[in-house]
């Protein structure tokens, strides 16, 4: 299925949850916040929650700043 | 007069110096300057992961050493610096925030009108709210109101490394704050975090003086001296400044 994620078009496999698809892009839970559809999920529903066709997810993480 | 330690919140520091981790030439010499600038807070941003890379800031960061300072930067609205308080908390696990709200893309200074809605708000939320502020006295007595943990006056416009600009208002903003005020922003130089630690400043934020310093590491050494300096100079307090001469030794018994 299609999602979006951090604004690219991406494949996700069927019937994945958020943590599924963050281990596929070998994304570090830890270091990341996640939004979909514009709610943070906590990091203790990334397990449960079912991502769907069309998604629009944002992975952020931290950068340098000041 | 004892010196103890800063605190901010439920937070405790022995370094009065927060240090940024932007715009370094890499993430080594980063790392290099936190350790030689003796911080114990670095300010990070809060950005989209880029996919399919493994480098991660974060390796450069011993958490055990630092407290991560999330920032707001590159927010010019309440909400939005509010949705990336949010996002930094999550990927954090702390409810610190260094608070920015901009009004403006080429000075950078801070929206007060934003600003203050967006402390009401992450306060409720339990957010401990560091908040950046112009050096205007009267709006970070509104901050502190609002429940700000400690109020951040730029010295001079981000990045600008023109010092301390007004250290009237500096002055004023300390003598009629309670909450620690942390100079942020203008530092270009080790005497500028002097000045603004002798002026009582609790601690002093920078970035931009050490990371595009010509050597960063001397920089970031320089700048804690300069702050321990300033801080011991605050504490010894100063003579006043005299018109006319005032002789070191006996005028009499030659």
């Amino acid at each position: 299925m299609n999602i979006t994620v951090n604004g690219e078009k991406i494949d996700c496999r069927d019937d994945a949850t958020v943590m599924d698809l963050l281990k596929d892009l070998e994304i570090d839970i830890n270091r990341v916040a996640v939004e979909l559809n514009y709610n943070i999920i906590p990091k203790a529903q990334l397990m449960e929650k079912k991502v769907e066709e069309n998604d629009n997810l944002e992975i952020v993480t931290f950068v340098g700043g000041g | 007069m004892d010196d103890s330690k800063l605190k901010i919140g439920k937070y405790e520091f022995s370094s009065r110096l927060f240090v940024g981790t932007g715009k370094y030439e890499t993430m080594q010499l980063m790392a290099d300057a936190l350790d030689a600038s003796g911080t114990e807070v670095v300010t990070v941003a809060v950005r989209r992961a880029k996919l399919g890379t493994s480098e991660s800031l974060l390796d450069y960061i011993d958490k055990e050493r630092y407290t991560i300072l999330p920032n707001t930067a590159g927010c010019y609205t309440a909400d939005e610096a509010i949705r990336t308080a949010r996002l930094g908390r999550e990927a954090g696990l702390s409810d610190l925030v260094k608070l920015e709200v901009l009004g403006d893309k080429n000075t950078l200074l801070p929206d007060p009108i934003g600003t203050l809605e967006a402390t009401n708000v992450l306060v409720n939320e339990g957010f401990t709210v560091l908040v950046y502020t112009s050096d205007d006295p009267i709006i970070a007595k509104r901050l502190e109101d609002a429940g700000a943990a400690s109020v951040m006056p730029a010295g001079a416009p981000i990045g600008s490394g023109q010092g301390i600009l007004n250290k009237n208002n500096i002055r004023i903003i300390m003598e009629t704050l309670k909450v620690p005020i942390i100079v942020d922003a203008g530092v270009g130089t080790a005497s500028d975090v002097t000045v603004a630690m002798e002026l009582g400043s609790d601690g002093v934020l920078l970035n931009t003086g050490v990371a595009s310093a010509k050597y960063p590491i001397r920089m970031a050494k320089a700048m804690r001296l300069a702050c321990e300096s300033g801080r011991l100079a605050f504490l010894a307090g100063r003579i006043p400044k005299k018109l006319y001469a005032n002789a070191s030794s006996p005028e009499k018994d030659f």
